[in-house]
């Protein structure tokens, strides 16, 4: 089988197929990820931002049925498996992108699936502002929202990026799963030729490429977030 | 004017409620530097906390300049806020944000334009001696600079009242007096009214002018410090007087010894060189028993218990000559009544 796997017709099978699909798959990977994690974002910090302010001492304390409410769901939608969940999304994926297969449409089940996960996140890293920083901003007059837009979520930008990072390595695996269902990308390819078609090569190519996007994000987003970390700025 | 009128604070938790504060009354009059002290648990925090309402009083009072605090919506109490600024012991200031842009902040906060903010915040660097440093991240900089750029923030809404809680305590003798020195001055120069809780003695001892005790959620005594330092009455006063127990000990300590308590509020002569006069001009060979002392600008601040060897005649002179120096106080010790 390992003679197989590489003998020269095998291998220059693979190349045409790599050299004919990965820059697209390569391409709809980084894109549907990149999509997805925005609006993750655009979903999940705001939920963040509830979970931390609403609270009983937070800023902007919310009723507590409500954070309750926020809190179960958040909960819910992080326990249900990933598979399961794109196929529960189906009629809304339908709804939304007006089809269940192709790249586009695996977007929706990645931001359902992942947008509680990023409120998660930004919880994490809002609670990392001191209480008296925020009893600081109180003193002077500030409001709840400039609170929450002027010190909570400033403050908290290196430990965000840290988590954004996390957020869109972990997206990228996901979306390397919708594959199984008509997703476009790696994972598309790592299952068609991997597991249908037994072009072992194929699959391994696709897994090395995923590794390598998941280094670039991860270091990108560790150098970003120090960068931009005010704290570590030296001395004199 | 500051009129704290009978205020309590009771905080309810999960083993049971805290009193933090019970019964407080003080009245503050404008431009004076007050002192709030305690040990640790006290309720000081709590009290300062109060005072602008970041906790609210569970019965009582704040009246400020005639006005009800209590009685202000959330809107005007943000607004007035502006006015009662604060300071902190770990200083607070946004990390991510460079000197200038921390002492805009509450400019920003207050609507101000930018270009505004960044004028009056340079004027303000300047004042607490950083403008160089306007550029550099709170990392950056030592904990005194910390604080001085806290204190420029502070000013920058041109509040009425400063609140510091535990301003120093961080901060090594040196700074601390460094910036005692700085709240000295814009007392002084802006005739801003400044609060300043504190564990520390010598820290109300080199700057404040009237003083309330807080033991345990009550006011144990209150008045000015020379007076309140001088013969303190309250048990509580006595232990922060006397740290190492003095007064519990008869107060003829060494044989035939009587003690005189000298209390400089920024008297020019210092402590040691006014003794040493003494001996030579009265002939009263006084002993130091304990010395608290601190030379700010010159000027001495603190307190000295003295023995003074003799009898009453001795001892009225030694109290005579010490008080017809100026900003100098002296007081016989007596044995507490108990
Ligand atoms: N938010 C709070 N919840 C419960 N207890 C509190 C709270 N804040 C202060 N206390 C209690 O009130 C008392 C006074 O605290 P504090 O005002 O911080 O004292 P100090 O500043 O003099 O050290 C302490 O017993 C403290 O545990
Ligand atoms: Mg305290």
């Amino acid at each position: 089988m390992l003679n197989d796997l590489f003998s020269p017709e095998t291998l220059s099978e693979a190349w045409r197929i790599i050299q004919a699909e990965f820059l697209t798959a390569v391409w709809e990977t980084v894109y549907v990820t990149l999509l997805a994690t925005a609006f993750s974002i655009i979903i999940g910090l705001p939920l963040g931002v509830l979970l931390v302010a609403g609270e009983k001492n937070g800023v902007l304390p919310l009723p507590s049925w409500l954070l309750q409410t926020l809190n179960i769901l958040i909960n819910l939608l992080r326990s249900v498996p990933f598979l399961i969940l794109m196929i529960l999304v189906f009629p809304l994926t339908r709804f939304v992108v007006g089809t269940v297969v192709g790249t586009t449409a695996s977007i929706v089940p990645l931001v359902i699936a992942a947008f509680p996960f990023v409120a998660r996140l930004a919880e994490s890293s809002l609670r990392e502002v001191s209480p008296n920083t925020v009893e600081m901003a109180q003193s002077m007059g500030a409001s709840p929202l400039q609170i929450i837009v002027k010190v909570m979520i400033p403050e908290s930008i290196p430990s965000l990026i840290s988590n954004a990072t996390i957020a869109i390595t972990t997206i990228l695996g996901y979306s390397a799963m919708s594959g199984i269902i008509g997703g476009g990308g790696l994972g598309k390819i790592a299952i068609n030729y991997g597991y249908y078609r037994y072009k072992y090569l194929i699959m391994l190519a696709a897994v090395v490429l995923l590794i390598l996007l998941v280094q670039i994000f991860q270091s990108v987003g560790t150098r970003l977030a120090a960068r931009l970390d005010k704290r570590l700025k030296r001395k004199g | 004017m500051i009129e704290i009128r009978n205020i309590s604070k009771t905080f309810h938790t999960a083993d049971g409620s805290v009193e933090a504060l019970k019964n407080v009354s003080i009245s503050i009059p404008d431009g004076d530097i007050f002192g709030i002290i305690g040990m640790s648990g006290a309720g000081k925090s709590t009290l300062v906390r109060c005072i602008n309402l970041l906790e609210r009083p569970t019965e009582g009072s704040i009246e400020i300049n005639g006005v009800d605090l209590c009685k202000l919506s959330e809107g005007e109490l943000r607004k007035v806020r502006r006015e009662i600024t604060m300071i902190f012991q770990g200083f607070n200031l946004l990390m991510q944000r460079n000197c200038l842009k921390n002492v805009c902040f509450p400019l920003e906060l207050a609507g101000k334009s930018r270009a505004e903010a960044k004028k009056r915040a340079l004027e303000l660097l300047d004042i607490v001696g950083l403008k160089d440093k306007a550029k550099a991240y709170p990392a950056q900089l030592s904990g005194g600079q910390q604080q001085r750029v806290a204190i420029a923030r502070a000013l920058a809404t041109d509040p009425k009242v400063l609140l510091c809680d535990e301003a120093t305590s961080a901060l090594d003798p040196t700074t601390t007096n460094s910036i005692l020195e700085l709240i000295r001055s814009i007392n002084e120069k802006l005739g801003i009214t400044v609060i300043i809780i504190t564990h520390q003695m010598s820290v109300v001892e080199s700057v404040c002018r009237h003083v309330a005790i807080l033991d345990d959620g009550t006011v144990a005594e209150q008045g000015a410090v020379a007076e309140v330092f001088s013969h303190p009455k309250s048990p509580a006063a006595r232990r922060l007087v006397f740290p190492e127990g003095i007064s519990d000990s008869p107060v003829v300590s060494e044989a035939g010894e009587r003690l005189i308590r000298v209390v400089f509020n920024g008297a020019a002569a210092a402590g040691s060189p006014l003794i040493a006069r003494m001996a030579v001009e009265k002939g009263i060979e006084a002993n130091i028993a304990y010395a608290s002392t601190k030379s700010i600008g010159g000027k001495a601040y603190g307190s000295m218990l003295l023995g003074i060897p003799g009898g009453s005649e001795t001892v009225r002179a030694a109290i005579d000559y010490m008080t017809q120096t100026p900003d100098v106080l002296a007081e016989e010790v007596t044995p507490h009544a108990e």
